[in-house]
């Protein structure tokens, strides 16, 4: 097989990976005006990805690490067309970032209800506009014939990337919010628990429409690989419904867990749509950028490929590692008595 | 001039946020090895001033730990955002390292690095020392790559250009990784940023000391930090001599450039101006203290060597790359801008000296049988001192990359080809005023957040047992661990 095409799957691996992961956190940022209640309730949310948001942020610079290397032609086209999008969703994560680092270096209410809105508006904006780039991918964007973008960010919010864009918010929001419910105790925890059963159902009616929708264009399109995409919608629309389901009967890992391969599929199913194509062009179909006119040389390919095989799985073990290091609950009374040894 | 000219944004936007992202490069470098070896010292010797240090300068390092991570994510899209058509064209041979640095690098640090800020009561002692270890590693191994990917713009290697000329191709992985220039600059880079930790390390001993606190854990920081400055020192200094050889193999205009000298010269004529008044352009020169041999020495090692000048070496490519010259116009289209050149060369030598001669200062004035006290204002000049490193460091970046110009990738491709050609300037400068205001904001909030936990010191340590909530981990530290 053409490594080409093992690439394309190997960055949509890796923007899987940083979709489930930091999707959670901007979830768990989106949650504190519902969750938050209390200074010490506030800290009890964000210590829940204190040690984690870094290495799930690494992600996005390694899928687009890859996504350079692997197809330069995509990575230029995608990101100097999207530029004003990139451009928030940058100013976002960077506010975001320094929040959770700066908040607790010092008391004061008015310095952490500061850093505590850059967190919540860092952590939204991004779930959004990373909805809407994906989805306009898929859709296919007007390019000219050097594969260079014409439309402007209006181009990008159109209904289909508007509503991909609502479809992230919404499924990163709650994914956060069970992850909140399975790493905290007290009112924190059984106010999340509440909040995911109303956020999973508004998920699932975003989520519906935006996968008929998608599966329709799939067909319109002619994608080669539409039984695949049909198949990664039904497994994420079903794993949707069970993480409600696990939800409600108070099964938190388990609701963490399908959460998780909602996000997955739902990734998935875009990529499967787009599939040969990276970047379809809107007004003629050969300005279009596909797997194969936009991807290195074999060269280049192949010794990815021996650095992927090899660091790819040691990766997975000492993250999940990490996660298994830090496995326990961030319980109120450890706030409480971080809060005491501080003062 | 244009103000809404994209290539000109793009460059100062590129410019203004490599520069601000290696102000955290140096501190994860420099002081993650610092924070490493106290950390070491205190596992080894159970002395509790290494544990007071190791968080002390543990919490620093913190601090700026997402400022490192957050302004990495711009600079790995501002290649795809601002510079398309260069990302276009060296894709192939440019991304690999970036990927690499992903794969085996970056994941490795932030990883390690969150388990060391948060393990404290998490892991057991070897294993948590290990952590801070393993994330520095990763940290080092991520700088060595990224400067491979430098240096392949700088001097282009193990890469063919393909058949149609639309890109270059990767022929030979290990070259790049290989390049002479990226080997030079590696030790060069990794010494200076020991420089600045070790700055910061003395700075905040200084501070302590001249206000006679916490005497003892300070005055082994003050000596560590003096020791390492010039330790690191001679480091950069050999590593820059090495890099200076191998600049004037493979870009003789830098080394030209740096030293303003239009006319090539050989031997005593091949003189180093330490200082000149006038126009450095050539034109007219007032006055300058010069150095005969120096330059010969520093670009050829031979007292009799010969450096070509920048008129030489213009004509010299005008003739190589026609279809170039005629693009960039003017009468020496191949120079880069000499004032720039000139000038960041020397600041950057004479910063990094002059951190260098104060540690020495420092030392002869704390040694163990000094006579007088250490006068208060020279606790002063240690504190203040704490920046020059970086300033040299920073510096050197300007003299590295505007030596390259009018080259993005030198011989291959000009940097005014290289820029997006469908982003408009608007869109530039919107995002050149965001990123300033946002950096200028962020640094603020930065310097008041690390000049506050220096002078509060090193936090009181709880009585043992405390630090755990689970009674039964005896093997953990009895340190409390970082909570947000």
């Amino acid at each position: 097989m053409d490594l080409a095409y093992l690439w394309f799957f190997i960055v949509g691996f890796l923007f899987v990976g940083y979709f489930v992961l930091d999707g959670f956190d901007f979830g768990v940022g989106m949650s504190l005006p519902f969750l938050g209640k209390d200074d010490i309730s506030r800290r009890q949310i964000i210590n829940t990805i204190g040690p984690v948001w870094d290495l799930n942020e690494t992600w996005v610079i390694v899928a687009g690490a890859c996504l350079f290397a692997a197809f330069p032609e995509w990575y230029a086209t995608l990101f100097s067309g999207f530029y004003l999008a990139l451009l928030l969703i940058l100013l976002a994560l960077i506010l975001r970032g320094v929040s959770f680092e700066y908040r607790h270096q010092r008391e004061g209410l008015k310095w952490k209800r500061g850093f505590d809105r850059m967190i919540v508006i860092g952590s939204a904006v991004p779930a959004f506009l990373w909805g809407v780039a994906v989805a306009n991918i898929v859709q296919g964007v007007p390019l000219d014939a050097d594969h260079n973008f014409t439309g402007t960010l209006l181009t990008l919010l159109n209904p289909y990337g508007l509503l991909g864009g609502l479809t992230t918010l919404l499924l990163f929001f709650t994914h956060g919010v069970y992850f909140v419910a399975l790493k905290t105790d007290g009112q924190v925890h059984d106010d999340a628990r509440r909040l995911a059963t109303r956020s999973g159902l508004a998920t699932l009616v975003a989520a519906a429409a935006f996968i008929v929708w998608t599966i329709a264009n799939a067909i319109g399109a002619g994608a080669p690989l539409i039984t695949l995409v049909v198949v990664a919608a039904l497994i994420a629309a079903l794993a949707l419904v069970g993480s409600i389901v696990a939800n409600l009967r108070n099964r938190e890992g388990w609701a963490f867990g399908l959460g998780a391969v909602t996000v997955v599929f739902a990734v998935l199913m875009l990529w499967f749509a787009l599939f040969p194509n990276v970047m379809p062009s809107t007004t003629d179909p050969a300005h279009g950028l596909t797997i194969a006119n936009a991807s290195s040389t074999p060269y280049t390919l192949t010794i990815m490929s021996w650095a992927a095989l090899i660091f790819l799985p040691l990766v997975l073990l000492y993250q999940g590692w990490t996660y298994w290091v830090f496995r326990k609950r961030v319980s109120r009374s450890r706030i409480e008595q971080a809060a005491a040894v501080a003062h | 001039m244009d103000l809404l000219d994209p290539l000109l944004l793009a460059r100062w936007q590129f410019g203004l946020t490599t520069l601000y992202h290696f102000i955290f490069v140096p501190l994860t470098l420099g002081m993650g090895l610092v924070v490493a070896i106290f950390q070491t010292a205190w596992y080894r010797t159970g002395r509790v001033k290494w544990l007071h240090l190791t968080r002390l300068f543990g919490k620093i390092f913190l601090i700026n730990f997402a400022m490192g991570v957050v302004t990495g994510i711009v600079q790995e899209f501002q290649f795809g955002m601002n510079w398309s058509d260069y990302s276009r064209f060296v894709g192939d041979v440019f991304g690999a390292p970036l990927a690499f640095e992903g794969l085996m690098a970056f994941f490795l640090e932030a990883t390690f690095l969150g388990l060391w800020i948060f393990g404290w009561d998490r892991l057991p002692k070897g294993a948590h020392l290990a952590t801070i270890w393993i994330a520095w590693a990763g940290a080092s191994l991520s700088a060595f790559i990224i400067l491979a990917a430098n240096a392949w713009m700088q001097n282009p290697v193990g890469y063919k250009m393909a058949p149609d000329g639309s890109r270059a191709e990767l022929v030979d992985f290990w070259a790049v990784l290989t390049n002479p220039v990226a080997l030079a600059t590696f030790p060069h880079t990794m010494f200076a940023a020991f420089m600045f930790a070790a700055a910061v390390v003395i700075a905040t001993a200084a501070w302590h000391l001249a206000r006679r606190q916490n005497i003892e854990m300070m005055r082994s920081a003050l000596r560590f930090g003096m020791w390492g400055m010039i330790v690191a020192f001679v480091g950069v200094f050999f590593a820059g001599d090495q890099l200076a050889i191998v600049m004037v193999e493979t870009q003789p205009m830098k080394m030209a450039a740096a030293e303003a000298l239009y006319q090539s010269a050989c031997g005593a004529n091949a003189s180093f101006s330490l200082f000149t008044l006038g126009t450095p352009d050539g034109s007219s020169e007032l006055f300058s203290v010069r150095v005969p041999y120096l330059l010969a020495l520093l670009s050829t090692h031979t007292l009799n060597g010969c450096v070509e000048g920048i008129n030489d070496l213009n004509a010299q490519y005008i003739q190589q790359w026609p279809q170039f010259a005629d693009k960039l116009g003017g009468d020496l289209p191949f120079s880069p801008i000499i004032w720039v050149t000139y000038w960041s060369f020397r600041w950057m030598m004479g910063l990094g000296g002059l951190a260098a001669l104060i540690s020495v200062v420092g030392l002869w004035l704390t040694r163990k049988n000094a006579k007088r006290e250490v006068p208060q204002w020279a606790w002063k000049v240690a504190i203040w001192s704490a920046p020059l490193p970086l300033l040299a460091s920073l510096v050197g970046w300007v003299f590295t990359e505007m030596g390259r110009q009018p080259w993005i990738v030198f011989g291959l491709m000009l940097t005014q080809n290289g820029v997006s050609p469908n982003v408009p300037g608007w869109q530039v400068l919107v995002s050149l005023l965001a990123f300033t205001a946002i950096y200028a904001a962020l640094a603020v909030v930065e310097i008041g957040l690390v000049i506050r936990t220096v002078r509060k010191g090193p936090d009181p340590l709880p009585p043992p047992g405390d630090g755990s909530d689970d009674e039964s981990d005896r093997e953990l530290a009895d340190v409390p661990t970082t909570v947000y």
